[in-house]
């Protein structure tokens, strides 16, 4: 097995990692990412978008690389910074800007929000908007794959979970506690570290005693691995061993992508610890990064390799583009959620409210969802 | 001790004809409206008047069947079988195990260990370490675990060692077990049941003597239930695991000794109702979990006394049963509320307020709620007995409500 635990670095090579139909496909879901986010800040500040919200400007080959992997059965839990995560694997663009809009056919109904995003069709667990939390779901669903496969003795029974999460989160004992469990258990997920640098204003380096995240790997029994995030054919070819490792129930995998995020943490934030005028340290660590972009370096990929052309790329990035202008169309012409959705997704079970003065279960009530002081 | 008065059988217990089946039994508490009937020890009944004064001008003797040579006291001639506490919520567990394999338990020393108080022993042999899962020690993450299970179908029941552990497991319970059925526009489903031991104990310390209950009752989206019996925790244990909604069942460190029998026949109770343990008319006394034995004693106390109280246990801490209680108040017009949680803030504090809101026609005088002291509780014997509500402060109270 070429992860045993040491640091590897992934060379490019120079013969051809993806075919033509693989490459329009990353392409595809990276320009989806890319574009969705941006029109995500022009809606916001043109109001139509409220709270947190956090872009994912610049990390897309994290998402493309691992997500276009999975099959639809597998499990992806993300953080706040989900839209992309959601986009990769499948929820379609109109839900996710519905849900954004706060419209009634948002993929959450719009009761979940940008950080919120969830969808059992796509087996899409969720949006998280603690750090670290949703790492223990991940490890869950990862039980789960494992006790149907063991317990039910379903067969095909090998879904494989991701988890990603950011450099902050590998600070959080939740990530630690999670990590040997599945290594405990041999369990099916990866967790994938979006080591962008920096949490809010915090840069890892500040507040990591290790910075080099993918070494608290093998203390737990293993492999880590640190991969270049801004390149999607590198990520890709980790993410493929990753996931079939997981599958074949050989366990976890820690997997750190360096990568940056080009935008603010969310749209609230000013930014201005990495602003070119204030600190000229990171003003250059931004204009790294942002010649590494990393749909720039799959073009170029797929150009010098003769795998698109210039008008097949721009093809994608008009489809892309309508099929956005759909979305935000869609979204605004949703309707809002009315009053008596507010109490219907409390308890699966809406005997859960308990039963009323007059005997009956308040559910009974048909306007009761609508909620009153009286619950 | 668990032989207690077991009150008029609900819709929800084993048919009329296991106990009282040489009377017969009234066949809905409500259809009773004025006549009021008085079950005595020997099982006949007799019925008491109303009072205009609610004073007690006829003495009700022997009407707490406590004594063990009463006919209603467990035998081997009777039907069912005896069991102690934590071996009704074993059997309760292993039953649902069994019926649906989806069903695991996980937490610290559950498995080859048996449970720290013997909930689970046995079963890891029976049922193997993936379903009945030893966990290392992080509360938080193997209660997400379990949450992350439970969205992916499995109906996973997590145990807290001692219910203060899951202060560690606030995260999880609060953010993703009560919430994410809601923030996912109802598309996942958590069918978890939390359970574990509470409440103060014998000189446990101030950490593992903490009341969650009064912690957790604010969030949104699970229910809360506490037994107190074995029949009421193997009932309530089965509902809990078959309900879609995610519940927490509150155990108490000190009840899972009592010896009570409990039908052979397979049976479930509700989540939402409460329990009429005995039935009175000069004041409802509401309570649950450990407290209902402080407060039945106190009864006996009361009843040489001359006075008839109602006792019920509302074993639904969240949401409350607003009917049981209702219609107790509504016929008794005066509430005591006895409970082992803090002063402040606890369920007795909600309960109140539940109460005023909805019945504040009815009631006489204010509704007296006796909670534990705001302290930690303390090591020594003699201080943590003055920290819990005593059957003495229980006579006092009500003597004074009953003026």
């Amino acid at each position: 097995m070429i992860f045993d635990y040491i640091e590897i670095f992934i060379l490019t090579f120079c013969e051809q990692l993806i075919t033509k139909e693989e490459g329009l496909v990353l392409y595809e879901d990276m320009i989806l990412g890319r574009f969705f986010e941006d029109m995500c800040a022009q809606m916001y500040y043109r109001g139509k978008m409220f709270g947190f919200v956090h872009l994912y400007n610049g990390q897309e080959a994290v998402s493309t690389g691992f997500i276009k992997f999975l099959k639809k059965e597998d499990y992806v839990v993300s953080t706040y910074r989900d839209h992309v995560h959601a986009l990769s694997k499948g929820v379609p663009a109109r839900e996710v800007m519905s849900e954004l809009f706060g419209k009634a056919t948002g993929c959450c109904r719009g009761q979940g929000g940008s950080m919120h995003m969830f969808s059992k069709q796509h087996n899409l667990l969720g949006g998280f908007a603690f750090i670290g939390e949703g790492i223990p779901v991940a490890t869950g669903a990862a039980f789960s794959s494992k006790y149907r496969r063991e317990v039910l003795k379903e067969p095909g029974a090998d879904e494989v979970t991701l988890a990603f999460f950011g450099d902050g989160t590998c600070n959080n004992g939740q990530f630690y506690e999670c990590l040997n469990m599945a290594a405990l258990w041999k369990l099916p997920i990866v967790f994938v570290v979006e080591n962008n640098l920096w949490a809010i204003g915090m840069s890892h380096l500040r507040a990591t005693s290790d910075p080099q995240i993918w070494k608290k790997g093998p203390a737990f029994g293993m492999p880590g691995i640190h991969v270049d995030g801004m390149d999607v054919l590198k990520v890709r070819e980790v993410a493929k061993e990753a996931i079939e490792r997981a599958r074949r129930g050989e366990g976890p995998t820690l997997v750190e992508c360096e990568t940056y995020r080009f935008r603010g943490h969310s749209l609230a934030d000013p930014d201005e610890l990495r602003d070119p005028e204030s600190v000229s340290s990171l003003a250059a660590e931004k204009a790294h990064y942002a010649g590494r972009d990393p749909i720039t370096a799959l073009k170029k990929y797929l150009f010098d390799n003769k795998l698109a052309s210039e008008q097949e790329l721009k093809a994608i990035d008009k489809k892309i583009e309508e099929l956005l202008d759909e979305a935000v169309e869609f979204a605004d012409e949703s309707p809002l959620p009315p009053r008596s959705q507010l109490l219907e997704n409390v308890f699966a079970d809406p005997k859960g409210f308990g039963i009323g003065p007059d005997g009956k279960y308040r559910c009974e009530d048909p306007k009761f969802t609508q909620g009153t002081a009286h619950v | 001790m668990a032989t207690l008065f077991q009150g008029l059988p609900s819709s929800t217990a084993f048919s009329s004809s296991n106990k009282f089946n040489h009377v017969p039994a009234p066949t809905s508490f409500s259809e009773r409206k004025s006549s009021i009937v008085t079950v005595r020890s020997d099982a006949r009944w007799s019925p008491v008047l109303n009072y205009a004064t609610h004073k007690p001008q006829r003495l009700i003797t022997n009407a707490v069947a406590t004594k063990a040579d009463s006919s209603l006291a467990s035998t081997s001639s009777k039907p069912g079988h005896e069991l102690l506490l934590f071996e009704a919520l074993r059997e309760g567990l292993e039953e649902e195990m069994e019926r649906d394999p989806c069903v695991c338990v996980m937490g610290e020393d559950v498995g080859h260990y048996g449970g720290s108080y013997k909930v689970t022993k046995g079963l890891a042999t029976k049922f193997g370490d993936l379903r009945v899962l030893d966990t290392p020690i992080a509360e938080n993450s193997f209660t997400g675990m379990g949450i992350g299970a439970a969205m992916t179908g499995l109906r996973p029941i997590i145990e807290g060692m001692n219910m203060g552990f899951l202060l560690l497991a606030f995260n999880q319970i609060s953010n993703n077990c009560g919430m994410l059925h809601y923030t996912s526009g109802g598309q996942f489903k958590i069918p978890v049941v939390i359970r574990g031991p509470g409440g103060v104990g014998r000189q446990l310390g101030a950490e593992h003597s903490q009341r969650l209950e009064s912690y957790f009752q604010s969030i949104p989206g699970i229910q809360m239930v506490a037994c107190s019996t074995p029949y009421n925790a193997k009932g309530l244990m089965k509902a809990a695991i078959r309900s879609e909604n995610p519940v927490i069942l509150f155990e108490h460190v000190l009840l899972y000794n009592l010896k009570d029998r409990i039908p052979d026949e397979e049976y479930v109770l509700s989540l939402e109702e409460a329990e009429m343990v005995r039935p009175g008319e000069h004041v409802t006394i509401l309570t649950y979990s450990r407290m209902r034995y402080h407060v039945m004693q106190a009864a006996k106390t009361l009843v040489n006394k001359g006075y008839d109280p109602e006792v019920i246990d509302i074993r639904s801490l969240k949401p409350f049963d607003l009917h049981t209680i209702g219609k107790s108040v509504k016929k008794t017009h005066r509430v005591l509320i006895v409970e082992e949680c803090m002063r402040t803030g606890g369920i007795g504090a909600s309960l109140t307020a539940a109460i005023t809101e909805n019945f504040n026609d009815d009631l006489d005088a204010p509704i007296v709620c006796l909670s534990s002291q705001d302290v930690p509780t303390p090591y020594a014997g003699t201080l943590e007995e003055w920290t819990v509500v005593q059957p003495a402060q229980i006579v006092t109270a009500v003597e004074q409500l009953c003026q």
